[in-house]
């Protein structure tokens, strides 16, 4: 499996692991984007998400809001960006985030919809404020598919955020891009190894929030 | 007193649900919103705590209209049970409990502490407190459910077909709960069923309402039974209405027999003793004085009472506690035509015929005697 | 307009040309995917232990970048349509799996004996009775699959102008002219929101009995059963 040997050829490269091109830099600076564009995206898609789906409106505007944002072309509009706004780490949020925001809105949106409406009703019956209902028995209900909803843009965002290196940024796409200009394969299977284990890593993330975030009488009866 | 004062709901489509109804719910007692489904009984309660806004017509809390209250400390002074309990998955058996009172502010340790006492009253054993609800019955989820309603110690409960969900047997020990619940704390209950053997059982008051939301009728049990307002209620009642309304007559009207009864290690002169004409049969009882079987006087060889060959004698019914329904069933139920009455201890005490409790029914009504309620 | 249209003569190809290799080098993929999806997904509901490696196994091949297996690609298939097509129906693949996976075993057990009692056999029973229920997840699945592929495609401009309407954006830059790089991105939008729409068309035609229009009603009761799918692909597949 000459694919492999790439992945020995490269981790086992000694300049690989230093420098402004070593994997720590690449790797936080990856880290860096991912976390920045993931954090505007949830800003921007769980607010909206969670009180669309406790009012249990806008449902329509939101399922065309996602199927708008899938249908831009991710690397098309960091292009189109880049020409528009001038190099930068802008022009890269700007796709990483519209590509991020339909699986957490659409997610959230479902999640907050889909908690059994009894205990929202007794909420209700008992005199919960409706800002109470929402974050002490529709969240704790929802947390589980809400947070599948971010692990799933967290995990695209950590794959795209490669196109950064095309606009002259670092992170692992880095190697990528440079690999491939180099024909330097070793380099190209190094830094997509290194995104496939970033992803196994934000799968980890994930399940733990998940194990410590979500109340057992939540896990264990949903 | 809550006072219901000709209210409608409409909703914009331009159903109906609740039509111009007036009733008055008296203080400390449990009255039952009964009728099939699409009556509008569920609407009538959510319009009490203002889950629901009538479209016309008024009502009051203690002369209090209660559109004129902040609706949520309306509903913190009353509680409320749903059908499946509706209890917050993510929170345990103690906190769920503790719900209103946290809302009203007060401390997590006293909610707490609250709602423990608040286990025990429902008959919870408080070792479940830190359980998750996934981990308890649906009995005992309903249970929670009553003790979270009890929890901020509300005048009003609203309870919305809280039992309709279990199954027979767990629903018959909730209604008993209830109804020794209600006992203790004298709360102002407000019942929704669709289970009218429900709404006799445990109402003060029913009002039966018909589809389209409109009151057929609104008096207490026994007279819902004993004179139905027109042919939807009887209707509803269902056809054993007259058998039902025997519960509401106590068996000690009875007049008991005490001589057709025998030890099983009676002698030869003690059961021709009790052998009289007009008892066909004798009773046989065992040395702890409960019943075993009916046996014909001639059959019983006294010192050699084989009691797997006595007749069966049904089931007996309390003498002190049950009603003429439970005499007239365990007449039926036995193959002598008569019915054994029993003590507290399940000892027997006499004998009664089918022929006994049918004139007892018919003095009874001659009375009109409508005794408070009797069990069973 | 003209000019929006104009397309450089370097890229040997007119607009519509474009857009015809374009939607060829998305949907392709999208049916690869979905014919090689629908039997392992079988096998995925037949053999339940077989599942999990299955969704462990795609849920990393789905976060390596495109760029990297189209580079690494090229050493077998060339600088080609192949190579981006190939990246592609995995993906697709990826998506669809466990789509298919859960529409099939959400259909209820006593649906399923009903039809064995009135005497399905299995292959009949799949394909007349877990089929067609499943039919709005899986084109739930498609839209996801669809939507991605479409954008995608793009990125195969990197390999030797393999991107098909991606390819303006590299002379886009090259001519600095960011009016190709618009027409890129919009007509790139414009061809995935009407193939998603004549996705959404085929499944209010194949499922005729689910209710129409769009779920105003209140909760659990939305209309739009296939959207409402949709999170649940994204949260298993990715």
């Amino acid at each position: 499996m000459n694919v492999l040997t790439f992945i020995h050829a490269f981790f086992s490269d000694g300049s690989h692991w230093h420098g402004y091109d070593g994997i720590p830099t690449r790797l936080t600076e990856h880290l860096h984007y991912s976390l920045q564009a993931l954090a505007i995206a949830a800003v921007i898609g769980l607010p909206i998400g969670l009180i669309t789906g406790h009012y249990g409106r806008g449902g329509n505007a939101i399922a065309l809001v996602a199927t708008g944002s899938r249908a831009l072309p991710t690397f098309g509009l960091l292009v189109l960006m880049v020409m528009w706004l001038g190099f930068g780490l802008g022009p890269v949020m700007i796709p990483l985030v519209v590509l991020a925001v339909p699986p957490i809105l659409v997610t959230t949106y479902e999640a907050v919809r889909s908690v059994d409406p009894s205990p929202v009703d007794a909420a209700r019956g008992m005199g919960m404020p409706e800002s109470r209902i929402l974050l002490q028995v529709e969240l704790p209900g929802a947390l589980p598919l809400i947070l599948g909803g971010l692990r799933s843009a967290a995990i695209q965002i950590v794959s795209t955020a490669t196109i950064a290196a095309y606009v002259g940024l670092g992170g692992i796409g880095r190697y990528i891009i440079d690999g491939l200009y180099q024909r330097n394969y070793e380099k190209v299977v190094g830094g997509a190894t290194l995104v496939a284990v970033l992803a196994l890593v934000t799968l980890g993330v994930f399940w733990a929030v998940a194990r410590v975030a979500v109340s057992p009488g939540v896990r264990r009866s949903g | 007193m809550i006072r219901i004062d000709s209210v409608t709901k409409r909703y914009p489509d331009g159903t109906v649900a609740v039509d111009r109804l007036s009733l008055e719910i008296p203080d400390r007692s449990i009255t039952v919103l009964v009728g099939p489904s699409g009556c509008g009984k569920t609407t009538t309660l959510r319009m009490i705590n203002r889950m629901v806004e009538p479209s016309e017509g008024t009502i009051t809390l203690d002369g209090v209209d209660i559109s004129r209250q902040p609706v949520n400390s309306l509903r913190r002074s009353m509680g409320y049970v749903i059908q499946n309990a509706g209890l917050f998955q993510h929170r345990t058996i103690v906190d769920n409990i503790a719900t209103v009172p946290r809302l009203l502010g007060q401390s997590k340790a006293r909610s707490r502490a609250r709602a423990r006492e608040l286990m025990e009253r429902v008959g919870l054993d408080v070792s479940l407190a830190k359980r998750y609800p996934y981990q308890l019955s649906g009995g005992q989820q309903q249970r929670v459910g009553v003790a979270r309603a009890l929890a901020a110690d509300p005048p009003v409960l609203l309870m919305d077909e809280p039992f309709s969900a279990v199954d027979p047997i767990v629903r018959k020990g909730l209604q008993e709960e209830l109804l020794r619940i209600q006992e203790e704390l004298g709360k102002t209950i407000v019942f929704v069923t669709h289970d009218i053997d429900e709404a006799i059982r445990l109402g003060t008051m029913v009002a039966v309402l018909r589809t389209g939301g409109r009151l057929a009728q609104f008096a207490p049990p026994a007279e819902l039974l004993s004179s139905p307002a027109d042919a939807f209620v009887e209707d509803f009642l269902g056809a054993d209405r007259g058998i039902r309304r025997l519960s509401f007559f106590p068996a000690q009207a009875l007049e008991l027999k005490k001589t057709p009864i025998v030890a099983v290690d009676s002698t030869a002169e003690q059961i021709a003793a009790r052998t009289t004409p007009e008892t066909p049969y004798l009773l046989v009882t065992g040395l702890d004085g409960r019943p075993l079987g009916w046996s014909e006087p001639e059959d019983l060889v006294a010192g050699d009472i084989d009691v797997a060959r006595l007749l069966p004698y049904g089931r007996p019914f309390a003498y002190g506690t049950d009603s003429l329904r439970a005499a007239l069933d365990g007449a039926v139920l036995s193959p002598t035509g008569w019915a054994v009455a029993v003590d507290d201890a399940g000892r027997a005490v006499g004998v009664v015929s089918q022929q006994a409790v049918g004139e007892a029914i018919r003095a009874a009504h001659a009375k009109g005697l409508t005794a408070a309620k009797v069990a069973g | 307009m003209n000019d929006f249209l104009h397309i450089p003569s370097d890229l040997q190809n007119t607009y519509s040309g474009l857009i015809v290799l374009h939607l060829r080098e998305a949907l392709i993929p999208v049916l690869a995917g979905l014919v090689v999806s629908l039997p392992l997904a079988q096998l995925c509901v037949r053999f339940r232990w077989l599942y999990p490696p299955v969704l462990w196994s795609t849920t990393v091949l789905y976060a390596i970048p495109s760029l990297a297996f189209f580079v690494v690609l090229i050493d077998y298939t060339g600088m080609s349509e192949t190579t981006v097509m190939i990246p592609l129906s995995v993906y697709s693949l990826v998506v669809l799996v466990p789509a298919i996976v859960d529409a099939v075993r959400s259909v209820p057990q006593e649906t399923l004996d009903a039809a064995t009692a009135m005497g399905f056999g299995p292959v009949r029973r799949y394909l007349q009775v877990q089929l067609p229920i499943a039919v709005p997840t899986i084109i739930a699945g498609l839209r996801v699959a669809t939507a991605s592929s479409i954008s995608l495609v793009s990125v195969g401009m990197l390999i030797g102008n393999q991107g098909a309407l991606g390819n303006l954006l590299h002379d886009a830059n090259i001519y600095n002219r960011p009016v190709y790089a618009v027409n890129s991105v919009v007509t790139t939008a414009v061809l995935a929101i009407l193939v998603d729409a004549a996705l959404v068309l085929t499944r209010v035609l194949l499922t005729p009995w689910m209710p129409r229009g769009t779920g105003r009603a209140g909760r659990k009761t939305s209309g739009d059963r296939a959207d409402a799918a949709v999170p649940a692909l994204e949260e298993s597949a990715r």
